[in-house]
């Protein structure tokens, strides 16, 4: 336990990617199996302990705790993990080692009853910084700044194997990664896919500025829309068919009417779309159908979805990730037009000839549609490689919308921001028939787009002109004017004021503005067109 | 029975009406109590200032030598008649000169203790327990979740990593009034006897602190043009400097600095993280939550009020103590100066 505490405390700290990477390279090279594969598998979120969730670990909190006390200290530190650890009332402690995957393997044999004991059995004999490890690792989400990818460039860099290699077969494995070990270090054969219905990693675009764009040379380019769905896989393998999220999530039992077993067998990519592929519906139409784990007959019938295909990485037990984009395009077609005619599957049109008068014509022709959010330049010659590839997929949004609103409410934030006030409901004016004046109305909650300088800024106007609390929420002075971006305003039967504003984030504290200056909700209304 | 009715909150601050004088003002008044030299709590302006010498002292420093009319420099202990009040500095141990304001009006006694602090610090003359009828704390660490520790053990970081790191210079940043010299003071208690480099902004305080008798050893300031590009003589030094020292012009020429802050804050971690910090010391100048706990008890008083803070989570603990207590909710006092 103290080796992955250190593990964690370095990493969380190193002020650079290539330091983490050290650090992750070192205890690659020095730790013991099967300690090291579930430490991996904890830092890049493949570590699931069932029975264990933070509600446990409150209850936990609280039996230990002043309820009120603990409540107030979690508000403050935005983490659940770190506000337990620092809280838990130290007994002597002297150092004992207890392995991560003994710890792992209690817990994932236990009754909840007897997670709760063992838990604090080992919080009681553990020091500070081993407790806030220990309860990192049980609940995830480490925030360390370890990203999946940087754990497998470590794991490339420790074996000298190519990354591509081991994204390959990340999917096959499972923590502790015996087998990864083992091929690593040239005891066994290397893990092998075939006949097996697992994700393969997604090739990623780059976005591009309104002047790159203008170097792009658009004849080696081919140009698509980007749709407003969510980025899907779908793999067909031996009478298995499974729809994977962009993370590698399987999140097939969401979508049965897409998930009939199939006699092709392959890999395609594509957007997850609302409707038919001759009726597309919109992203908030497709969100009533996200997260739900076992949709009802009647909500499979009212709110259909499919697949909208537009890259194929196996065809039937042909690897052609190699093959050049135009290649597989046509493999693509031919596919559509025979073994996938579905009524789910649909086929993303190439736009013709782009070049950059229509590209800008077509980016802005996306928002009255309200289905695409800008377009895609895809190189013709590109292979289909993991992660974002330099020079080879583009994506070019249209520019994001902005209004001016006036703080109401904020928050403690979580995670990086953890006990900064960073977290805001925003207001804009409407007029008021009872009261027979101008109020402002919530119309958005922001929590990103800020530096961390104005992050200090906002937490010290919120901490001086706090009017009202409501558990950890403040309600304050109605005088600082933000400019927010979002990607579209929707009618809302759900919002008090009538309309949603999607992805909103801060672009700029107008310091200089004062509240009667900011935006009213019919703004906003006008910005809608459908 | 206690009687509360002449302490006032005012927009200055917390006003003492039998005495015609404030208590730490946030903006110009005529006569000024002051608790001790941070800026936020020590302000120019006033027309009278009553301290402690060295908090006098600190202030000339800062604000130069007319920087009130009228001065007044108390030694600890001493009783001093201001109106009808009967007014002691006491020690709070938080920085050099820093004071609790002991207040005796007709039947009823009342501490405002300012800033302070229970861990001992070499730099300052240590807390002074005085029971009370109304204690008046701060709660800048005011929830169970601050629990500082050793300072000494956090020091032993500091001299570790110098060996780690053996081409590299260390920047810690530290509040240049009493946190830079407490460091200092620290490291020569645990052996460091080397010349310890300082940024410009310190020179004056730590001299002053040196002419009270602090004794900080050798130390050697560094002028942005002194700083060759990349300077390797101070690779492995230690250099103290302010929080906003870095980002500047001064840091960037550092040899790949490793940055080190000491402050209370360093306990939640995603806050020390943000700052760019590689090395959080947890060393703090306030009470954390079981000595402000500990202080209220020792001092006996009935009522306890609760300047700025997280006050919400102390008025809680102290209520179950059985103890009135309530917020004043005082702004201007600032959590960055620790």
């Amino acid at each position: 336990m103290k080796k992955f505490s250190d593990l964690l405390h370095s990493l969380l700290y190193a002020p650079q990617r290539s330091v983490k990477q050290a650090y992750l390279e070192e205890f690659i090279k020095n730790a013991k199996d099967p300690d090291r594969g579930f430490a991996i598998s904890a830092l890049t979120g493949e570590l699931s302990i069932q029975g264990v969730k933070t509600h446990l670990i409150r209850q936990i909190a609280y039996k230990r705790c002043d309820p009120l006390l603990f409540d107030l200290s979690y508000d403050f530190v935005g983490d659940l993990a770190e506000t337990v650890a620092l809280i838990w009332p130290t007994k002597s402690v002297k150092d004992i080692e207890i392995k991560i995957s003994d710890i792992i393997t209690v817990l994932q044999e236990s009754s909840k009853l007897h997670a709760s004991d063992y838990l604090e059995g080992l919080l009681d004999q553990m020091p500070e910084s081993q407790r806030w490890a220990l309860l990192k690792l049980v609940t995830g989400g480490l925030r360390v700044g370890v990203s999946a990818r940087m754990a497998r460039l470590a794991l490339s860099k420790s074996y000298e194997i190519e990354v591509d290699e081991i994204e390959q077969i990340w999917p096959l494995i499972q923590p502790p990664y015996l087998e990864l070990f083992n091929w690593l270090e040239g005891k066994a054969d290397k893990p092998d896919a075939k006949g097996k219905a697992v994700f393969r990693p997604m090739m990623l675009a780059h976005p591009l500025s309104e002047t790159e764009i203008t170097k792009i040379d658009f004849s080696s380019f081919q140009a698509e829309w980007k749709w407003d769905g969510i980025r899907i896989q779908l793999v067909s393998a031996n009478d298995d068919l499974r729809i994977f999220s962009r993370s590698g999530d399987d999140i097939s039992s969401s979508f049965p009417e897409l998930t009939r077993p199939l006699e092709w067998q392959g890999v395609i990519d594509g957007e997850l779309l609302a409707g038919t592929p001759l009726k597309i519906g919109s992203f908030q139409q497709l969100q009533l159908r996200l997260n739900r784990k076992k949709p009802s007959a009647k909500m499979l019938i009212e709110n259909p979805v499919f697949i909208m295909a537009y890259d194929i990485l196996f065809d039937q037990s042909l690897d052609i990730r190699e093959q050049t984009l135009e290649y597989r395009r046509g493999i693509l077609e031919e596919r559509i037009s025979s073994d996938l005619k579905m009524s789910y599957i649909g086929l993303s049109e190439i736009l013709p000839n782009p070049n950059l008068s229509d590209l800008k014509k077509w980016r802005e022709k996306c928002r009255a549609g309200g289905l695409v959010e800008g377009v895609m330049l895809k190189e013709i010659k590109s292979a289909y490689h993991a992660g974002r590839i330099k020079g080879k997929w583009f994506k070019w949004k249209r520019e994001p919308l902005t209004a001016d609103l006036v703080v109401l409410y904020a928050q403690r934030g979580h995670g990086k921001r953890s006990s900064f006030f960073s977290d805001f409901t925003l207001g804009a004016w409407t007029y008021d028939s009872v009261e027979d004046k101008k109020i402002l109305m919530p119309v958005a909650k922001a929590y990103s787009g800020f530096s961390n300088d104005e992050l200090k800024k906002l937490d010290k106007f919120v901490r001086e002109n706090i009017i009202k609390k409501f558990g950890p929420v403040r309600e304050v002075n109605k005088t600082l004017v933000v400019e927010i971006a979002f990607d579209s305003v929707q009618l809302s039967r759900r919002h008090k004021s009538g309309v949603a504003t999607r992805f909103p984030r801060f672009k700029a504290i107008r310091w200089d503005k004062k509240a009667h200056e900011a935006n009213s909700v019919s703004d906003l209304i006008a910005m809608i067109d459908i | 029975m206690v009687n509360t009715s002449w302490l006032k909150i005012s927009k200055p601050g917390l006003y003492v009406l039998p005495a015609k004088a404030h208590i730490d003002p946030i903006r110009a008044v005529d006569t000024a109590i002051i608790t001790h030299g941070h800026s936020d709590h020590a302000r120019p302006g006033h027309q009278h200032v009553i301290a402690t010498k060295q908090t006098i002292a600190i202030m000339s420093a800062r604000y130069g030598e007319n920087f009130a009319n009228q001065k007044t420099a108390l030694t600890y202990n001493n009783k001093f008649t201001l109106g009808e009040v009967e007014v002691k500095l006491i020690p709070a141990g938080h920085v050099l000169g820093s004071a609790q304001i002991v207040l005796k009006y007709e039947n009823t006694k009342i501490i405002a203790a300012g800033d302070y602090k229970r861990v001992l610090d070499p730099t300052c003359v240590p807390f002074q327990v005085e029971q009370c009828d109304v204690f008046i704390t701060e709660a800048t660490f005011g929830l169970p979740v601050f629990s500082h520790p050793n300072p000494d053990e956090e020091i032993n970081k500091l001299i570790q990593v110098r060996h780690l790191f053996p081409e590299r210079s260390i920047a810690v940043l530290a509040y240049s009034l009493g946190k830079a010299q407490r460091l200092i003071a620290l490291l020569r208690a645990a052996g460091y006897d080397e010349t310890i480099f300082i940024h410009g902004a310190l020179k004056k305080l730590c001299e002053l602190y040196q002419s009270f008798g602090i004794q900080l050893g050798n130390l050697q300031t560094i002028p942005l043009d002194k700083i060759e590009n990349h300077n390797s003589s101070l690779a492995n030094k230690f250099i103290i400097a302010p929080p906003s020292a870095i980002g500047t012009k001064w840091a960037q020429r550092l040899p790949d600095p490793l940055v080190v802050s000491a402050s209370g804050w360093m306990q939640v971690r995603q806050r020390a993280k943000q700052g760019g910090v590689e090395l959080p010391l947890i060393i703090s100048d306030h009470a954390d939550w079981n000595d402000i706990l500990r202080t209220i008890q020792e001092v006996k008083a009935t009522q306890v009020w609760i300047t700025h803070g997280r006050e919400d989570a102390l008025i809680h603990a102290c209520r179950q103590m059985g103890l009135d207590a309530k917020a004043l909710s005082l702004i201007g006092y600032e959590d960055e100066t620790e």
